[in-house]
Parts: structure tokens; C-alpha cells; sequence
């Protein structure tokens, strides 16, 4: 039934929003982000993109269906809090394996429902990101500010290896045609999926693997996987990224991994004030003229001055409602990113054709 | 790629008078096609053959035809224009079956029209079942098991094959006609006839019932480079079974995982690519099973805009129609702004943070006999709309906005206790189930037996549940000692004040005042999209009780319009008309103007009618709050039909200043009793008539009054238990039955001119002077409802005498009544005497018709004089006499087969048509007139 524990969200600016307790009862902290997809929560929260993050839901209603042994990204509960209007303390669904609530206890998330969550993104909208404490144990807005004074900022934090795999492991289709080696930066499940229903035999290894180590799988492509945190803070993974593309052999880079790939080529990555998170995203791609509704998870991006400056590197794709960087592709060879998710889940199948165009990739690159 | 620059001047196609099923959601989206094309400096050309539209105004369109939706006058049309594509996808399947018919003759070829929006082919396909199926077979999209049978016989053995229970769908048919379940194989015989009689084609689908699967709804828009995008998903509370037109449905779709979502997804971007290569909108209707495999189920696809689309535009913000239009033309949707933010690209996906609840109106009081249990064919007349930050909020307001007498969902004392009754209405839905659920869950019926009987989701379920528990809390305090977190939660769940007085036995009032004092106040939240993503510049707004408030209040004057809410018989979109004249009257004046209504289907409620739009419930709370936020010089309640106009009272009594004619005028009109005082004094003639509050008192007056009486409860919407009876025994059975359905305890009882002749005056009056818009003589004799009866305008056989009495009648009753705006008065000529039936200082049903026939802007004009700013002298009237107008009423009987076709006292038409005339040797008057007898009851 309805939880009526009293729980406090307090924010870098000290806003304070009183609402009911969900998940677990204790404390958290995060930097606070909203995500406006109306479905698919728990694909979300169990994304390792959003690892440590304080997650605001926009739609009104979570919780709704349950929670499912088959719709997570990851093995556990990735966002550090969770933020919503209506917390569904019911769930109706038969393939369900319970409820959303008993999820977050389970892996001792700690949440708050019944806030004025739309106040709560405006605000945010006009002031960016920042770090917020959630607490369902403590009602002391002061001691929670304090507390919250000592969490650092997400600029120039390195969370990647916090998720990624600790020991490499492979999966395997049926029927390969290619074998393709992935660097783990908190790669979410659907991406090892894609890649070996396209009969890809796939080794994913952790982000501090060397390329003697990718290579050790006779790989015919490389996977840059997506993952949490701020990118300029990885100068290892760049130089690994660098000598990956200088392998010459075909390069899929998504989100995280699409940044890496063009700081690894020189070019910049700025913290946007507001990021992309939601399934709703569109994008152009500049090739086909055609547009892509797509899933995204980013609070840093590609700066367009320094693609603009860079003769080596194309923009592919475009993200329509601020005409950010969200695809590039290396000219001279077989290297292309993008900054969303084509792999979705949650999220639309328009951009599945990535992996198809990685696939061809590697077959020509092969033959 | 940009606009195609070699279209220059489109036809839209309109979908003609409203009947069930194709209702004013059809003005909306043509009237927002029209504005989109001019925008793009295209010459646009309209014809309807509706004149209560706003779509057929100058200020809409640049040529409009008022024409039956015929060949001929499209041929006319082509004639007279250089037409160079025609638009019919926003005119209804109506608009798209003439345009199928106009290529099968060659028309478009030959007058070099390009068809845009839709390809014929896409409409056959999708139109006819058969094909349909083969194409979902071939591309792989799964069906339920089906066959189509053209004959008697086939359909017989189909049904043997599949077994029962069985759905009958009748090929190209609007609203779901011809369509039945079929349960029971005795039944069989008769449905199936009726579905292959309704269908042109002499076709039906028959496929097995998926009776009780999960019902969705997917609104589509694609462009001509193929991209598509889903603006909506829609749920349906009530599962399949129920015709999504008569359900109950929810956005977003609140129980739908996102793999099965983007399944779902996939499949109708795959459905409507495989129906043919256009650009426009679709909706897409699937069924899913409720079971673990969540299986989904294709049902069906109309590619063009629907009442759905209208409702996914005002759910979401997004314009259809608009987009659609300009898709139509050739624009890509990345090439286009989204119209609410206008930063941001009209190719991305809304997402809400608020749900939406619709509710259908029923009406089905007005046709006894009629069948009123819900199935796979429509029956409902309009439909209201609740947004709200949850679900239970949604559900209560758009409870709030039904007009049936009924506070909200509970707390109001109308529970029913019969447990029984309950049962069978939950098994058997009709327009009440929704209440009946609740009174089922009250009554500690299990959800086993409840989802067994209804199929309805366990969350909604659990939703109504909460509700109930909430209310269990509530009751075990008073108003002194009611903690403010339970007052609180009630009104974040959507109850009204009322509904909390009932629970805590006090008055409405009270709970009001208590709630501002604990400082519970509602606030107002945007409707934009992208659930605050981005900043919005379109003032469309919901209220709610959270923190912060979004609607800041300007220093410029104002005025609120009160809209007519559902529309039902009686009030339809003739009040939709005016009040969105009022509105853009209004900003003439300078006036920053309040749209305040909660009708999804109409133009009123597009977010660039008025300045600002309050999508709410037109009940008090929900207005009195509004004014307090907004403070308004005054508001304007003469145009939204009874709805609007009943809330005077409490307007006047909380000190807002009515705009025009005041309250005491408006209630003088209504009460009876001084109201003929008042024609007493000014000598003019009524028919006699008393008040009674008993059969006893009725039988008493009768020798006195004298047979035929027209008897009726007194404050009364389109006649509604109006009846002519011919003798006491009569007279004492419609008296208790009056007494008994209604709960009225004053019954009017008017002495009947048999065989008078019935005229109606319209006029705009400034207190002072009066100007008679227009007189209409109706056909058929005195008996039958007004809204029911062909009407000429002007007169065709009044004498000089007769007109010179109804002129000085109307003149003498505005100017008594110290009218200030729109006055509409109904009179009976017997022997060269006129008679007063009533007066209604209000926009009457025929105000838009007169506009439209004699081609002058009489709502504008009316409230420039209510709102002080003109006088009647300062416009210079020029009506264009040619001929006569016809006002030709249209039913929707086809939906209510077991219903008798014969008129009386009590409206049953859902909608009209005009047709001018020459003269009066015109072939349709000659016959209307000779046929003026055959419809009336008695």
C-alpha cells in the first residue's frame, strides 16, 4: 500500500521539495537529471549510463507494470535516487516478477514520490545540472545540506570503471559471421544483443583492457560501449580509443563511446547545460536526409566548433532541437559514432540500421 | 524538400452534418487544415454542407460552399475555381468516401486535381476488410482469425468455422455501423443481415471476438520523406469489445511496457508504410492479450484524422491536423517548428507529464427504446476530456465535466447499493459502468469477480480503490478536524469541493473557504509537449494542486467566454460556433480573452483560439477559481448553450459581472410564472398554461387549460421529457413519470395550438434598439422540437400581418428583458395570431445558420454590443437575401435501429445541413413540404 514516510529532496541551491518515501529508507546523493520517456523505467534505472544519478521521471505515473527479469540493461539498479510524481505501490502485468518498489529496496534505492516534479525540471531547466540529496531517514534540511556540500561535481569524474565488467566474457551467436571485440564503459545489455543478433560474435572487455588484449580475440571491428561520467576525465581510455581507430579496422562508438572516439581524434567535449535524456529524441542524419526518433542518456557532448575545424571528421547526424553533434564518421576510414542509442531499450528501433551499417562494415572491411 | 510551390489553391472536403460518430472533432481539424494552408499563402476552398461550422466562415477559409456533399458540387466547385489538389482526409470518412466517388467518375482527372493527404488506394485498402487482411497477412502483421462474407450465406458458414462469440463489421461504414458482437447464435441471423444491409458494399468482416484484451491506440504523422513519428498512445480503460469511440480511454497509455510499446510501435510505422506512399496522419488500433506473452493484435488503420487525432492533439498539444496539412503540401516534419514551443523541431515524439481522461456522452434519454448497452458500434454523442497531474485526478475532473448531475467519481450520495444491478451493469456496459464499477468496489465486491465480468485493467481498478479508502478517511472527520493533508490528497485526487462537503456533511462553501484557509489553492501547469523540457510559448493550461503556478496574470482588461462542454442533443457545435465568435470578437476589442472548456473536440479548445485556454471542467469550482486567479472585467455566458448559461446564478451571487444581458433577465425568461406576467403587461398572446407540482394538481388544471397540453419539467435542455398528451390518462403517466425519473417537482403544462405553425426570431439587442437577425418558419406543423424540424429562412408563407406581430413581438420582449446581446423567441401562428412559446436571451441553435445563409458576422456583432463597446446603430446590416435557406435536421437513427423514427416535443436530431433554394418551386421544398406530416408522433 501507499508509503506515507515523510522524505526531503534538497538541491545544490538549497530548494527544497517535501514528499513520501519510496524504495529503501536511508539517504542518497547524485547529480540530479530528468528523463521524460513515458516508458520504460526500468530499462532506465538500469542503465549504466546513469550511474550515480539522481533521476527525476517527468511522466506522471512509475511503477505501473511491475518490474520484469528480462527488461534490465545491466545486473543491478544503476541510478543513485529516484524522483517522481505518482508512485505506483501497484503493478498489473502477468509476465511481471514483482513490484518497482520491492526492485529499489532490493538494491537499497532510496526515492521520493508525490513532488511537484514539473516545478522541479523547470527549475533545473533554468539552472542546469546539479547534485541533489534525497533523504526518507533524516528531515533536517540543513544537516542534508551539509552533507550534500561534500559530494563533488560530475565535471571531471571518471565513473566507467565503477560499472564495467571486471573480467572480460564473450557471447556468442548460433551462426557467426564476425567476431567484434567491445570495450566496456557500463555497456547497457541491449547493445551485446544487437550486435549478436546480427550473428556478431562479441568479447566485451573491461575499459582497462589494452589493444593487445581486444586483439587477442582476432577481432573484425571494435565496439565503443556507452557508459557513465564525464569523458575528459578518461585520458587512458582516449589513448586507447586513439590506438583502436589507428588498427584501421571498423569502429562503432555509442554515447559515451562516440565521445572518446572524438576526443581520442582531437576534437572537444563540453558539459551541456541541460542534457538529452529521454525516447524521444530527433535527429537527422545529414546522409539520408532522414529523420531518426531515437533514445539519449548525455550530459556532455561533442563541441561543433572543434568538428567544424576538424577536416578529418564528418558530421553524420544532428540532433533537430538544438542542432548538437549526435553522429560523426572519420573520412578516410571505417570509424563511425553517434551520441545516442540506437540500441534503445528503452526507446524507438528507428536507428537499428547502425548496427546493420557496422555489420556491412566489417564485412567489406574483411573482404 | 521544401513546400510543392505548384499548389496553389486546395478543396478541403468537410464531413457534413454531425451525426454519432463523426461529430465536431471534424470542424476542429478542418478548420486547423484551412489556417495551416493560408499560412502558406494558399488559396483555400471549403465545402460543407454543415453551417454550424466554423470551418465554413470567411474568417477560415476564402471561398466556402455550403453545399450538399455531392459530385455535383464538387463539379460546381472545379467550375467555378482553379482547384489544384484537394485535401479529404480531414473531413471524416465522409469527405473521404466523396472523394473515392469523384475519382471512380473521372472528376479529378479531369479537372487536373491532384489528391493530397491520402492515396485512394490507401483509403480501399483500409476501407475494405478483405483486402486489408491480405495485406496485414502479407507484411506479417498478425489479425485476429476473420473472413469477409458479401452474402447471407457465406457469413453462415464462416460463423460455423469459428464458433462464438463472433464480431460483424460492416465494410465502409462510419462509427462502427452494422458492427455487432455476437454471443449468441440465435442472434446471429438478424446482425449479420443488418451488417451486410449497412455496408455499400454489401460486405462484412466476421472474425473471432477478442473480448476482453487490452485495447491501444496509436496516433501517427508521417511526411513524404517517409519519416513517421507517433504523437500519442492511448489506452482504453474499457477493454475490446466496446467501440474506442464509447470508451473510456487514457494518455498516455499507462500499463504498457515499453517492449510491448515498441512493438506496438513498430508495427503501425510498418502498417501505415505498407497502405500506400502519402503524407498525413493515421491511427492505428491494436488489441493485446493480457496474458505473459502480451501477444499484439492488429485491428485497424484510418489513414486520415479521426476523433482520435483530435483527441491526441488536445492531450498532447500537438496540432494534427496542422501539421498534417502542411505535410500534405510537401513539407518534411523536420522542416517544421513544434507549434508549442517554437524552438524546438515538429519531428520528435510529445511526452506527457499529466494524464488525460476521456469520457463519452451518452444521450440516450432522448431515444427510448433504444439499446443502450455499449458494443462494437457507437451510440455516444460527444465526449469531455480531464487532464490532470495523475490518473485519479484525470478520471475525477472529466467526471466533473459530464453533466449528468453527478459532483465527480463518488462522494456524492447517487451511489448504487443494488447488487444485482451492479453486477449485471458491469457484465452488460452501458453509459453508467464506470460509476457502477465504483459502487462495485464500495460494496466490497472482489476484483476477481469485477475483472471477470468487466475485463478492466487491475491498475485502473486499484486507481478507483484508492479513491474509495481515501473517501473511507475522509468521512470519520467534520470540517473543524478534517487534518490538512486529507484535504489535501482529496483535491490532488481530483475531488471537488462538493464532493468533500458530501463526505464531511457540510457545504460546498464551506469546504472552499476552509481550503483556502488552509491554503490549498489550485495552480495552473502548460500543456507543451515535452513535460517542461523546454520552455513553451503556447498558453494552453490544466489546473492541479502542487506548488508552483504557470499562468501569470497579464495587466491587459479581460474576459472569460464560457464554453458549452460534451456536446449532446440539443447543445452541439452551434455553441461551439459562437463562442469561439465571442472569443475572436472579443480580442478585437482589445480584450485579452479566457477560453474556459473541456471539450476535446472542439475548435473553442485549440490552444490559438483564444489568448489563454483553461482546458477544465465548466463546473463551478473549477470557473470560480479561474476568475479569482485571472480577474476578468466580467465573463460571457450567453454563448455556450445552458451549460454556460446555468452558472449565471452563482456568478451573480458571488459578485462577477455577467457580460450583456444580466442575470435577472436571463432568470425572468426562464421562470415561466413571471415571465408571462411580463408578456401580460406588454399584451402579447401565449398559450395558456400552469405550474404543478403533482398528477393531481396537472389533472385539476387540465379542465381548465384544456387538451391537447404539452407537458415538461421546467428548466429543460433540447425539450428533454417534453410530450404532447391528448387526454388524462396520458397526462397523469407522463406526470409521475416526470415526478418519478427527473426528481423535478415543477411540471409545466401548456395548452397545445394544435396545427399552429411554428416560427423562431433571432436578435441582437443593446438594451435599447433591436435588430432582428432573422425569422425562420419551420415546415412541419407545431409538435415537433425546433431542432428537429426543417426550417425556411426567411418565412415562405407568412403574411404581412403575421410578420409585423412576430417583428413588434421581438422587439418589445428584447427590449423588456433589457437584452444586452443574443435573444432567440419562439412562436406558434393559429389563425393569424401569433403566440409566445419562449424567449431565450442566449445564442440560439439557429444564430450560426443565419450568419451563414445571409452571409454577415451576427455573433461578432452581438458581443461588441455585450461587451459596451458598439451599439446596434453603429453596424451597418446588409444581409444577403437570395432565396431561401433550408435548415434540414439530421438523425442518427441508423445507430438505434430498435428506436421508432417519430418526432415530438423532445429533440432527437444530431445535426444539421443547409441547402439554399431559388425559389419555392424548388424540387426538395416541394417534397419536404408534402412529406411535413409523416414523422410526427401525434
Amino acid at each position: 500500500m501507499e508509503n506515507n514516510t515523510p522524505a526531503v529532496l534538497v538541491l545544490e541551491d538549497g530548494t527544497t521539495f517535501h514528499g513520501k518515501a519510496i524504495g529503501k529508507i536511508g539517504t542518497t546523493t547524485g547529480e540530479i537529471a530528468f528523463n521524460t520517456g513515458m516508458t520504460g523505467y526500468q530499462e532506465v534505472f538500469t542503465d549504466p549510463s546513469y550511474f550515480g544519478q539522481i533521476l527525476i521521471m517527468t511522466t506522471a505515473h512509475i511503477g505501473n507494470y511491475g518490474v520484469h527479469a528480462e527488461e534490465v540493461e545491466s545486473d543491478s539498479m544503476m541510478i543513485a535516487g529516484l524522483v517522481t510524481k505518482k508512485f505506483s505501490p501497484n503493478f498489473s502485468r502477468t509476465s511481471a516478477n514483482g513490484s518497482l518498489g520491492d526492485y529499489m529496496v532490493q538494491y537499497e534505492r532510496v526515492g521520493i514520490s508525490d513532488i511537484d516534479t514539473r516545478a522541479l525540471v523547470r527549475h533545473i531547466r533554468h539552472k542546469g545540472a546539479m547534485n541533489a540529496i534525497i533523504s526518507s531517514d533524516n528531515l533536517d534540511v540543513d544537516s542534508l545540506k551539509a552533507e550534500l556540500a561534500t559530494v563533488p561535481s560530475m565535471d571531471g569524474l571518471e565513473l566507467s570503471s565503477k560499472v564495467c565488467t571486471k573480467e572480460a566474457y564473450e557471447v556468442q551467436p548460433e551462426n557467426p559471421i564476425c567476431k567484434v571485440s567491445v570495450v566496456d564503459f557500463g555497456i547497457k545489455k541491449n547493445i551485446v544483443r544487437c550486435l549478436v543478433e546480427r550473428g556478431a560474435h562479441v568479447k566485451v572487455f573491461p575499459m582497462d583492457a589494452t589493444l593487445e588484449e581486444l586483439n587477442s580475440f582476432n577481432p573484425d571491428g571494435y565496439m565503443l560501449s556507452n557508459g557513465p561520467g564525464d569523458p575528459g576525465a578518461m585520458p587512458a581510455s582516449i589513448e586507447l580509443v586513439k590506438q583502436i581507430v589507428n588498427a584501421g579496422k571498423p569502429v562503432f562508438g555509442i554515447c559515451l563511446g562516440h565521445q572518446l572516439l572524438g576526443l581520442s581524434q582531437g576534437l572537444k567535449t563540453v558539459k551541456m547545460f541541460n542534457g538529452h535524456r529521454g525516447i524521444n529524441h530527433p535527429i537527422k542524419n545529414l546522409k539520408t536526409g532522414k529523420g531518426e526518433i531515437t533514445s539519449q542518456n548525455h550530459g556532455f557532448v561533442i563541441s561543433k566548433e572543434s568538428l567544424d575545424a576538424n577536416a578529418a571528421i564528418e558530421l553524420t547526424h544532428i540532433h533537430l532541437n538544438d542542432n548538437t553533434v549526435a553522429g560523426i564518421a572519420l573520412k578516410d576510414k571505417p570509424v563511425f559514432s553517434v551520441q545516442y542509442h540506437p540500441e534503445a531499450s528503452a526507446g524507438p528501433h528507428d536507428s537499428r540500421y547502425l548496427f546493420d551499417q557496422f555489420i556491412t562494415n566489417i564485412k567489406s572491411h574483411k573482404a | 524538400m521544401p513546400k510543392n510551390n505548384s499548389i496553389k489553391s486546395i478543396l478541403i472536403i468537410g464531413s457534413g452534418p454531425i451525426v454519432i460518430g463523426q461529430a465536431c472533432e471534424f470542424d476542429y481539424s478542418g478548420s486547423q487544415a484551412s489556417r495551416s494552408l493560408r499560412e502558406e499563402g494558399i488559396e483555400v476552398t471549403l465545402i460543407n454542407s454543415n453551417p454550424a461550422t466554423i470551418m465554413t466562415d470567411k474568417v477560415v477559409a476564402d471561398n466556402v460552399y455550403l453545399k450538399p456533399l455531392e459530385p455535383e458540387s464538387i463539379v460546381e466547385i472545379l467550375q467555378n475555381h482553379k482547384i489544384d489538389a484537394v485535401l479529404p482526409t480531414m473531413g471524416g470518412q465522409t469527405a473521404l468516401n466523396l472523394a473515392i466517388k469523384c475519382d471512380e467518375m473521372g472528376i479529378w482527372e479531369e479537372h487536373g486535381v491532384e489528391i493530397i493527404g491520402v492515396d485512394i488506394k490507401a483509403i480501399e485498402i483500409t476501407e475494405n476488410r478483405e483486402e486489408f487482411r491480405l495485406l496485414m497477412n502479407k507484411i506479417g502483421i498478425p489479425m485476429a482469425p476473420q473472413a469477409t462474407a458479401t452474402s447471407f450465406l457465406e457469413g453462415k458458414k464462416i460463423a460455423q468455422e469459428f464458433g462464438f462469440p463472433l464480431c460483424i463489421r460492416a465494410s465502409y461504414t462510419l462509427g462502427g455501423a452494422g458492427a455487432s458482437i455476437v454471443h449468441d447464435p440465435q442472434d446471429f441471423d438478424n446482425l449479420l443481415e443488418r451488417g451486410l444491409q449497412l455496408s455499400p458494399i454489401h460486405e462484412v468482416m466476421i472474425d473471432k471476438a477478442l473480448l476482453g484484451w487490452k485495447e491501444f491506440e496509436l496516433e501517427l504523422l508521417r511526411d513524404s520523406n517517409d519519416n513517421v513519428v507517433i504523437i500519442c498512445s492511448i489506452e482504453n480503460f474499457d477493454p475490446m469489445g466496446i467501440h474506442t469511440g464509447d470508451s473510456i480511454t487514457v494518455a498516455p497509455a499507462m500499463t504498457l511496457s515499453d517492449t510491448t510499446f515498441q512493438k506496438m510501435r513498430d508495427m503501425a510505422i510498418k502498417m501505415m508504410r505498407s497502405i500506400g506512399n502519402f503524407a498525413g496522419g493515421c491511427n492505428v488500433q491494436f488489441a493485446v492479450s493480457p496474458d505473459d506473452q502480451e501477444e499484439i493484435i492488429a485491428i485497424e488503420i484510418n489513414p486520415r484524422v479521426s476523433r482520435s487525432s483530435a483527441l491526441a492533439s488536445k492531450a498532447t498539444g500537438y496540432p494534427i491536423a496542422k501539421i498534417a496539412s502542411k505535410l500534405a503540401i510537401g513539407y518534411h516534419l523536420d522542416e517544421l517548428q513544434n507549434q508549442i514551443t517554437k524552438t524546438t523541431s515538429a519531428l520528435f515524439e510529445p511526452t506527457l507529464d499529466y494524464v488525460i481522461v476521456k469520457i463519452p456522452r451518452w444521450n440516450f434519454n432522448k431515444f427510448p427504446g433504444a439499446n443502450r448497452e455499449l458494443g462494437l458500434q457507437m451510440k455516444s454523442v460527444g465526449e469531455v476530456m480531464g487532464i490532470g497531474r495523475s490518473f485519479q485526478e484525470a478520471l475525477q475532473k472529466a467526471c466533473q465535466s459530464l453533466e449528468i448531475n453527478r459532483n465527480g467519481l463518488g462522494a456524492d450520495g447517487k451511489e448504487l447499493t443494488n447488487q444485482s444491478e451492479i453486477l449485471h451493469s458491469l457484465e452488460r456496459p452501458s453509459w453508467n459502468r464506470l460509476f457502477h464499477i465504483y459502487d462495485a468496489i464500495k460494496l466490497g465486491i472482489p476484483f476477481k469477480t469485477i475483472i471477470e465480468k468487466t475485463k478492466i485493467d487491475f491498475w485502473f481498478l486499484k486507481q478507483i480503490e484508492d479513491l474509495i479508502k481515501l473517501e473511507q478517511k475522509i468521512e470519520k472527520y467534520h470540517l473543524e478536524n478534517l487534518p490538512k493533508e486529507l484535504m489535501f490528497e482529496a483535491k490532488q485526487k481530483g475531488y471537488a469541493d462538493r464532493q468533500i462537503a458530501h463526505l464531511l456533511r457540510c457545504l460546498e462553501s464551506e469546504v472552499s473557504v476552509k481550503r483556502h484557509e488552509m491554503g490549498i489553492k489550485r495552480v495552473y501547469k502548460l500543456v507543451d509537449t515535452c513535460a517542461a523540457e523546454f520552455e513553451a510559448q503556447t498558453p494552453y493550461y490544466y489546473s492541479t494542486f502542487e506548488e508552483e503556478n504557470e499562468s501569470t496574470v497579464s495587466d491587459k482588461k479581460k474576459v472569460v467566454v464560457l464554453g458549452s462542454g460534451p456536446n449532446r442533443i440539443g447543445q452541439g457545435i452551434e455553441f461551439d460556433y459562437s463562442c469561439v465568435h465571442g472569443v475572436l470578437a472579443a480580442k478585437e476589442c482589445g480584450y485579452e480573452t479566457i477560453m474556459i472548456n473541456c471539450n476535446p473536440e472542439t475548435v473553442s479548445t485549440d490552444f490559438d483560439t483564444a489568448d489563454k485556454l483553461y482546458f477544465e471542467p465548466v463546473f463551478w469550482e473549477h470557473i470560480y477559481d479561474i476568475i479569482q486567479h485571472e480577474k476578468p472585467e466580467g465573463v460571457i455566458v450567453q454563448l455556450g448553450g445552458q451549460t454556460a448559461l446555468k452558472l449565471a446564478e452563482k456568478l451573480e451571487r458571488y459578485g462577477i459581472k455577467i457580460i450583456g444581458t444580466s442575470f435577472k433577465a436571463l432568470d425572468l425568461a426562464e421562470d415561466r410564472g413571471r415571465f408571462s406576467q411580463a408578456l401580460q403587461k406588454l399584451n402579447i398572446p401565449f398559450p395558456k398554461y400552469g405550474v404543478v407540482e403533482s398528477a393531481e394538481q396537472a389533472l385539476e388544471l387540465s379542465d381548465e387549460l384544456g387538451f391537447p397540453l404539452l407537458v415538461r419539467p421546467s428548466y429543460v435542455l433540447g425539450g428533454q421529457k417534453m410530450k404532447i398528451v391528448i387526454n388524462k390518462e396520458e397526462l397523469e403517466t407522463h406526470v409521475v413519470d416526470i415526478i418519478g425519473e427527473m426528481g423535478s417537482n415543477q411540471i409545466l403544462l401548456d395548452h397545445f395550438l394544435g396545427g399552429a405553425i411554428e416560427a423562431e426570431a433571432d436578435a441582437i439587442c443593446d438594451g435599447k434598439d433591436v435588430y432582428i437577425i432573422g425569422i425562420m418558419q419551420h415546415i412541419e406543423p407545431a409538435g415537433i422540437h425546433s431542432g428537429d424540424s426543417y426550417a425556411v429562412l426567411p418565412p415562405y408563407n407568412l403574411g404581412d400581418f403575421v410578420m409585423q406581430q412576430i417583428e413588434d413581438i421581438t422587439k418589445k420582449i428584447a427590449v423588456e428583458l433589457q437584452t444586452v446581446g443574443l435573444i432567440n423567441i419562439q412562436f406558434a401562428i393559429k389563425d393569424d395570431q401569433v403566440y409566445v412559446i419562449e424567449a431565450n436571451p442566449r445564442a440560439s441553435r439557429t444564430v450560426p445558420f443565419i450568419a451563414k445563409a445571409y452571409d454577415e458576422p451576427y455573433v461578432n456583432y452581438a458581443t461588441k454590443v455585450m461587451l459596451g463597446e458598439k451599439k446596434v446603430k453603429d453596424f451597418n446590416f446588409n444581409p444577403k437575401k437570395e432565396g431561401y435557406a433550408i435548415k434540414i435536421p439530421v438523425f442518427s437513427y441508423e445507430k438505434f435501429p430498435e428506436v421508432k423514427k417519430e418526432l415530438g416535443p423532445e429533440m432527437k436530431s444530431t445535426g444539421e445541413a443547409i441547402r439554399f433554394i431559388k425559389n419555392l418551386k424548388d424540387p426538395y421544398f416541394t417534397k419536404i413540404y408534402a412529406e411535413r406530416n409523416m414523422h410526427l408522433s401525434k
